[in-house]
């Protein structure tokens, strides 16, 4: 792991807001050249801290007014099983998250839907379906916030 | 409002936001000008809404990640404003989520291993103010992450 001083540490907040920010604007926000900001976003990046960007979209507007979190329980367990089903739940174009987790559930999804109706399509068609799928409890985002984290 | 080509670019877009303007528009199917132009168009209109950089934790050596599932007691008015700005003062906390359903809220939390996760849950989340319950998620691994739509 690579030390990180607090201009590192000031990048990884301001590029976690705005991941547009160029080096020669970090670099005069904190007193420091073009080049000298760009090797500090550069050695960010090759130590993989900087782990590419991600695209924020308005979902409303592009008819997506439903984001659900489900949380799955597998009837059947074991290697071959879990396998199965992540392959299969992956390839669910709705599916946004997929993760492994213990705990009450065996996985959590992240699943969009243009309304309520169109979601329960998604959940008898598609997750209803899925191979070894047990228990299954579904909560509706109403709001999301990021934080900056432990950055100082 | 939104085309048919619009809608190629954000799919392309928000499938792989790490690629340039040209081989975004190549993908799409239109020219880089009109490709542009369109990205303009889309964030003017705040449907592009914003561009973060993402942060590995786990680079930074926050092995742990835990969901933790929050009901809250409802018969006081001011709960969920309480346990939210309470739950925003904590700097391991990297997601806040509220919802409709069984769970209220949703605390994503980081720490650098299991020692460091409990002193956060004791001193940090069990004093957060109107719990009625929590339940805790650990995360294994993340199979699947993408802001995609099937558009």
């Amino acid at each position: 792991m690579i030390d990180l001083d607090d201009i590192d540490r000031a990048f990884l907040r301001e590029l976690a807001r705005d991941g547009t920010l160029s080096a020669g604007e970090l670099g005069r926000r904190h007193g420091l050249s073009q080049p000298a900001a760009w090797r500090r976003v550069k050695r960010l990046e090759e130590a993989g801290i900087l782990a590419g960007q991600r695209v924020e979209v308005d979902r409303t507007a592009l008819g997506f007014g439903v984001t659900v979190f489900l949380g799955i329980k597998l009837a059947t367990k074991g290697r071959v099983s879990l396998e199965d089903f992540e392959r299969a739940v992956t390839a669910i174009p709705e599916v946004q998250v997929v993760q492994h987790v213990l705990g009450l559930f065996d996985y959590r999804l992240r699943v969009v839907a243009r309304d309520i109706a169109d979601f329960e399509r998604v959940l008898r068609r598609r997750i209803m379906t899925l191979p070894g799928v047990g228990q299954v409890e579904a909560n509706v985002l109403l709001t999301e916030e990021a934080r900056p984290g432990p950055l100082g | 409002m939104i085309d048919e080509a619009d809608r190629r670019i954000l799919r392309h877009l928000l499938a792989d936001p790490a690629l340039t303007t040209a081989e975004l528009a190549e993908r799409a199917g239109v020219t880089a000008a009109t490709c542009w132009r369109r990205i303009e168009k889309l964030t003017d209109a705040g449907v592009i809404r914003s561009r973060q950089a993402v942060i590995d934790w786990r680079r930074l050596g926050y092995e742990v990640e835990v969901s933790l599932r929050f009901t809250l007691d409802k018969t006081n008015p001011r709960a969920f404003d309480e346990f939210l700005a309470a739950a925003r003062e904590v700097p391991e906390v990297i997601g806040i989520e509220t919802f409709l359903g069984r769970v209220d809220v949703r605390l994503n939390v980081i720490a650098r291993d299991m020692v460091h996760y409990q002193q956060i849950y004791r001193e940090r989340i069990l004093t957060l103010p109107h719990i009625a319950d929590i339940e805790a998620l650990m995360l294994i691994s993340t199979i699947k992450d993408s802001a995609g739509v099937p558009l």
